[in-house]
């Protein structure tokens, strides 16, 4: 198993202690993971996501078990070129950030950068959100993905699997329940951020949309790492021992 | 691990943050959000759940501006769940300050009945002098006084009369006698304001629950106040609770001082807690320390 939602480098609202490589690589040793999907963080807020890119190829360069997701953004011109040279370096997803490119739930941009990732055969992972919105610093004005968003994504597309981090129950359902069933066949989340007991959103959410639409992520740096494993170990007994999707055999 | 071991490892463990419900509150669901803290209670290895019910949780008056008849509905089903659990539950009395009188009246009626904490939430400001006889009666009783926080409140909240680190520091200063706990620094708002707000006020306790989980907010915690002055709870999301315990033993506590956040601050605060060690997961406590006045359950020598 391995994280699909986890990042190097710094965060522009607040401190985060270490955010580099090789404590990441261990961390995923300690808990017992196989490697990780890991973004750059600080490009989220960049205008051109290009320098960012290339640090993280060269930040990730010594750990082969940290597989590099950089980011693409579909309203930068000759984004196209910056997508291939990306998976030409070895990307194994590519990471997008609609609300801190001011890009709406209804960008048709999204739509291309989607397909175009079908078409690259990598992964389109999208971010709900970096912190709880009681916490914003005064200048993060962004707000959360939307579930409209996410559906203005996924509707339609039968060829790239999109893979949507850090969002909550009630995202997940309005996305979930709001497409066809072909259509979330290609959406998949992860469990960073849905409870456990006592609201048990978790054991929920797998009952009624199966335990195949969800990945095993930490959000690492800015969260937790121990967070999944505590939420799968207090699953309730019908769903012990539950199987996840794991991403890195897609 | 056995299958069988408690996930928090072994030893006591006190959640000084728990909430229950009850039939006829505004949670439908309510037995099995009370089944489920229990049975994941029992998977983490919590010994007591110290909890609160406020009001009818919105259903006949606010939650953070319960009426006397909810506060007291509130704390008859508490008085209740403890009842039927004295092996695994303890209490606070809710109270709303805004009504006294009732709520002085209140907190010695449950105190008789066995509440060992008084629960304030958000019906007035922590520093309001309406708080001052209530902290008083708190002080003299040895009843800790658990209250919801918003870690730094820079505007009005919705539903709420939110009080921040900053608020309940002045209160706590007014007050060197009582014990406050600072509700879930994971709770909502910006922890670091809070640490750097109680940093210097020795009888304020920095309750780790929340659904925050953010990296550096335990350790930025520790330095702020120390072991002595964290105390673990979990409020409504025992899985970030149980993932709380797991970070503190790698960001750098001694076991001594795990032990003084998982139970050891608790016993020594909770003067009236009244518990046989073998009971809840059934993991005994170290036999070794002095036992507070009122209470038989050992804590360590300071």
């Amino acid at each position: 198993m391995i994280d699909a939602n986890a990042y190097i480098g710094g965060y522009p609202f607040r401190h985060i202690p270490h955010p580099e490589p090789g404590i990441l690589a261990r961390v995923l040793e300690r808990e017992g993971l196989d490697g990780a999907w890991v973004g750059h963080l600080p490009s989220a807020f960049y205008r051109d996501p290009a320098p960012g890119n290339d640090e993280l190829f060269t930040a990730l360069a010594p750990h082969p078990q940290l597989r590099a997701a950089p980011c693409i953004r579909p309203d930068w011109p000759d984004w196209e070129r910056a997508l291939a040279s990306a998976v030409d370096r070895g990307a194994r997803a590519i990471r997008a950030y609609p609300p801190q490119w001011g890009l709406g739930a209804d960008d048709p941009g999204m739509r291309s950068l989607c397909g175009a990732c079908g078409d690259a055969e990598v992964p389109l992972v999208l971010t709900a959100r970096f912190e709880d919105l009681r916490q914003r610093h005064w200048l993060d004005q962004a707000g959360d993905l939307s579930a409209a968003a996410v559906r203005g994504i996924a509707r339609g597309n039968r060829a790239t699997r999109i893979l949507v981090c850090s969002a909550g129950r009630g995202t997940i359902e309005e996305v979930h329940w709001g497409l066809t069933p072909a259509e979330r066949e290609m959406v998949f989340w992860d469990i960073s951020w849905i409870w456990g007991p006592p609201e048990d959103e978790l054991a929920l959410l797998l009952r009624t949309m199966g335990s195949e639409r969800f990945v095993y992520g930490t959000a690492w740096p800015l969260r937790l790492a121990q967070t999944p494993r505590a939420n799968l170990a207090l699953l309730p007994d019908d769903l012990s021992g539950v199987t996840l999707t794991d991403p890195s055999r897609w | 691990m056995a299958p069988s071991a408690p996930l928090a490892g072994p030893g006591p463990l006190i959640d000084v943050h728990a909430h229950f419900f009850f039939d006829g509150c505004g949670r439908a669901e309510w037995d099995s959000l009370n089944r489920a803290r229990f049975r994941a209670g029992e998977r983490i290895g919590i010994s007591l759940h110290i909890a609160s019910i406020l009001g009818s949780w919105g259903r006949f008056s606010p939650t953070y501006f319960a009426s006397p008849a909810d506060t007291a509905r509130g704390n008859d089903a508490m008085q209740a769940i403890a009842e039927q659990h004295p092996d695994r539950v303890r209490w606070y009395a809710a109270v709303n300050p805004n009504d006294t009188d009732f709520a002085l009246a209140e907190i010695d009626r449950r105190v008789a009945a066995g509440a060992i904490g008084v629960k304030l939430a958000a019906a007035r400001r922590a520093d309001d002098s309406l708080l001052d006889p209530i902290a008083e009666r708190a002080a003299a009783g040895g009843l800790p006084i658990l209250h919801h926080i918003w870690q730094h409140r820079r505007r009005h909240w919705p539903s709420q009369d939110a009080s921040d680190g900053a608020d309940l520091a002045r209160l706590a200063a007014r007050h060197p006698k009582a014990s406050f706990i600072l509700a879930h620094i994971g709770g909502g708002g910006d922890y670091q304001h809070t640490f750097a707000a109680v940093r210097d006020v020795r009888n304020i306790y920095l309750d780790l629950s929340g659904s925050g989980v953010d990296r550096g907010m335990l350790d930025d915690a520790y330095v702020a106040v120390g072991a002595k002055r964290l105390i673990w709870g979990a409020d409504i999301t025992l899985c970030t609770g149980l993932a709380k315990l797991w970070a503190l033993e790698v960001i750098g506590l001694t076991s001594d001082e795990l032990a003084d956040v998982k139970w050891r601050n608790a016993v020594r605060i909770f003067t009236r807690l009244q518990w046989e060690p073998g009971t809840g997961n059934r993991e005994r406590g170290s036999r070794d320390g002095v036992t507070v006045p009122g209470s038989p359950f050992p804590v360590p020598a300071k």
